[in-house]
């Protein structure tokens, strides 16, 4: 006989350490004391994010979500809801603040995350065109197509209020009316899917799950500004993606949806696939289109912006995959459902790639205005291994680290950029006790250096320096002095170069020289590395009080610097320390010491 | 197909968005769905899928499963995922699938209609499109 009900317990680690597993067996035993045990199932779960409120009880069929259950609510679970059918009004979840800043009344929702992006993300084939068309898609196209005018489609985004998300957060309506009053015999439409951050892919998951989305998009830019020719630049190293794009591009050239003469209205527009070799700068817009063109991928100066002067010399609008991603279901829900969402100045939804010291490391999409503790602790599950938060590095190589005290800062473009950090494409770090910020700073300089095109000088020389600096400060030969000289290259920086790779790159130098700057100090005066990550500055010893001579250290050592006798306190060579740790990590008594 | 008028279109989505509510495909109604982006295969999403396709034919379901792929819904610390949609149950979504557990979640679920312990996810937010 089939179950009526079924009762999830949170299974996951913050929810198991609070008590998960006697809700389960309470409920089990509740259930068979109330000869209900054949209409119930209860089974345990993975995690449900939301730790902080667990334990978490979801009822099912009827969605009931439960928080902060205890053991004794059990009884009442399966008397009132399984016997009865009521829900324990009580124990429901409530969050009068989320529900209040999306305003949207009618979805009584617990989830912190709000998919627009990634709407279909998850939901739909994206070899299936059918699926995408069956959800609305090519419905906003259609749309414009047959009931409004270029213009009207501007006053739609203005309304929106949408930003590009592909970093500085340039409004969109204003990008593409630039365009539009450009005369031009041929303009462009552009997607931007150099996603070059590391740790960062939401522009990879979004073709790779909805590529019609971005198509659809590029189709209605073009009946604005007038154009008829699109380009995706997306990085050969997304082959997954490319296939897909190439099969989607192929299914709505085949319904007429891309090509001459769309859906019978007179417009044509048709999208080409162009191959990025994985150079970061080729994500800086203008050195993008010079790769497009097949001259090297090298920023030039702005203006004229594209927008006005881009491709082959014509006005060229580019967005990036996000960006794109939001246009279709703007035009088909309308500004003003999309512009409740998000905060006075930043509209709609971010996706952030949430990474690193996290347990529930994913893709996460949530309400601009949301705060960086709802994504890290409700939505991410706070950190690895019980952890302490240390900081949080949004915008890769060109933004900030977070600190704890802006934990409850609502995330948009202007809130970021007043921390000295940015929204950039949305790759989100999490750094936790173990991390030092000092090393986490050289490895961005490190990548800077790499993916610098060395055009200008500001850019070239200035990485190069900071980064001879951070090495210096990590092996424990820096100076105080070094320390203003960081910020007075960085500040420069920040000036002179060319284009915003440059402007940006000290930008996690920056970010941590101010709010850690004790760390920095002590590297430089102390010659300590709190964290333990910087080798020259540890120094790996054994606590004779608490070696019992079992020798596992010593037969751990890869270059055989730990010597003593078996029953015998054992000793650590210095000398020979290769530093790897591995003593530290094999020691069962906490005899290995590292300082 | 060849190129639509508008009139096609509005007719080709009406009718798959009702194949997409009563979630019934070809006459099957029992959907069984993988996700297959880079982070599910990376983490052997396409074992998973093999191992379900061998197994819904042991068990003689083909008449009434059909398999399909997704992208990336976003809970890539346990991919590869699985999403099962059928009558009689709720709509289950499966993390960290791998060939064994693929197994289980046809025997169990499927046929069996109960539950597969300790692998079970939350969808991550509301469908903005059904609202």
């Amino acid at each position: 006989m089939a179950y009526k009900h079924f009762i999830l317990v949170c299974g996951g680690t913050g929810c198991e350490s609070s008590r998960a597993d006697d809700i389960y067996k309470e409920l089990k035993a509740s259930a068979e004391a109330m000869g209900v045990q054949d209409e119930v199932q209860i089974v345990k779960t993975g995690c449900f994010g939301f730790c902080e409120k667990g334990p978490i009880v979801k009822v099912l069929p009827s969605e009931s979500f439960y928080v902060e259950v205890k053991p004794e609510d059990a009884k009442e679970i399966i008397s009132e809801q399984i016997v009865k059918g009521r829900e324990v009004k009580r124990l429901l979840y409530k969050d009068e603040r989320q529900k209040d800043r999306i305003k949207v009344e009618d979805i009584g929702f617990y989830q912190k995350q709000y998919r627009i992006v990634l709407r279909n993300c998850g939901i739909i084939n994206p070899e299936n065109i059918d699926e995408y068309i069956a959800r609305d898609g090519y419905a906003g196209l259609e749309k414009v197509l047959t009931s409004m005018k270029p213009d009207d489609v501007i006053e739609e985004l203005k309304a929106a209020g949408l930003r590009g998300r592909g970093g500085a957060g340039f409004p969109t309506w204003r990008k593409w009316m630039f365009s539009k009053g450009v005369e031009s015999d041929q303009k462009y439409v552009v997607c931007n899917a150099d996603e070059g951050d590391p740790g960062a892919y939401m522009d990879r998951s979004t073709i790779e799950g909805d590529p019609h989305s971005v198509i659809e998009a590029m189709a209605i830019c073009g009946y604005t500004v007038g154009s008829t020719k699109g380009f995706v630049y997306i990085r050969a190293e997304y082959p997954l993606a490319i296939e897909r794009l190439k099969i989607a591009l192929q299914q709505a050239r085949d319904y007429g949806l891309l090509g001459d003469d769309i859906l019978g209205t007179g417009f044509s527009f048709d999208i080409e696939i162009r191959l990025g070799a994985g150079a970061f700068v080729c994500g800086e817009e203008t050195a993008l289109l010079q790769s497009i063109e097949g001259n090297r991928g090298m920023p030039i100066p702005r203006p004229p912006f594209p927008a006005v002067k881009g491709l082959w010399g014509k006005p060229t609008i580019i967005n990036n995959v996000e960006t794109w991603a939001n246009i279709p279901v703007i035009l088909t829900k309308g500004s003003a459902w999309f512009a409740k969402i998000g905060t006075e100045t930043s509209k709609g939804t971010k996706v952030f790639a949430l990474t690193g010291k996290i347990n529930n490391s994913g893709l996460v999409e949530v309400p601009m205005g949301t705060t960086l503790r709802e994504i890290i602790f409700d939505i991410g599950g706070g950190i690895k291994d019980g952890k302490k938060f240390k900081g949080a590095q949004t915008g890769g190589p060109s933004g900030g680290i977070i600190t704890e005290e802006f934990l409850d800062l609502p995330i948009d473009y202007e809130s970021l950029t007043s921390l000295g950090s940015m929204m950039g494409s949305g790759g989100l770090i999490v750094m936790d006790e173990d991390d030092c910020v000092v090393d986490v700073s050289r490895f961005y300089m490190e990548f800077c250096v790499d993916e610098s095109c060395g055009k200008c000088s500001p850019c070239r020389i200035g990485t190069n320096q900071m980064h001879a600096i951070l090495v210096k400060i990590t092996k424990g030969l820096g100076t105080m002095e070094d320390l203003e000289k960081l910020e007075k290259i960085g500040l420069a920086m920040r000036k002179a170069a060319l284009c915003g790779l440059g402007q940006t790159a000290p930008n996690p130098t920056l970010s941590t020289v101010k709010r850690f700057r004790q760390e920095y100090v002590d590297h430089i005066v102390n010659k300590s590395c709190v964290a333990g990550k910087c080798k020259d500055l540890v120094v790996f010893s054994i606590d004779k009080a608490k070696c019992i001579g079992c020798s596992l250290c010593a037969r751990k050592c890869p270059v055989n610097c730990i010597s003593g006798d078996k029953a015998q306190k054992f000793t650590i060579d210095a000398s020979k320390c290769i530093k790897c740790g591995e003593c530290f990590k094999a020691c069962k008594f906490s005899a290995v010491v590292k300082k | 197909m060849a190129k639509m008028t508008l009139e096609q279109l509005r007719i080709l989505r009406e009718e798959k968005k009702g194949e997409m509510i009563k979630r019934d495909v070809e006459g099957k109604n029992i959907q069984i769905i993988v996700g297959m982006g880079t982070c599910g295969i990376a983490a052997g999403a396409k074992q998973t899928f093999d191992e379900i396709v061998k197994s819904i034919d042991e068990h003689s379901l083909n008449a009434d499963v059909i398999i399909r792929q997704t992208g990336c819904m976003g809970l890539c610390h346990v991919e590869p995922t699985v999403e099962i949609v059928m009558p009689g149950m709720p709509a289950t979504i499966y993390g960290k699938v791998d060939a064994a557990t693929a197994r289980d979640i046809v025997v169990k679920h499927v046929v069996g209609k109960t539950l597969v312990q300790n692998h079970i996810y939350d969808r991550p937010a509301v469908d903005i499109v059904k609202n």
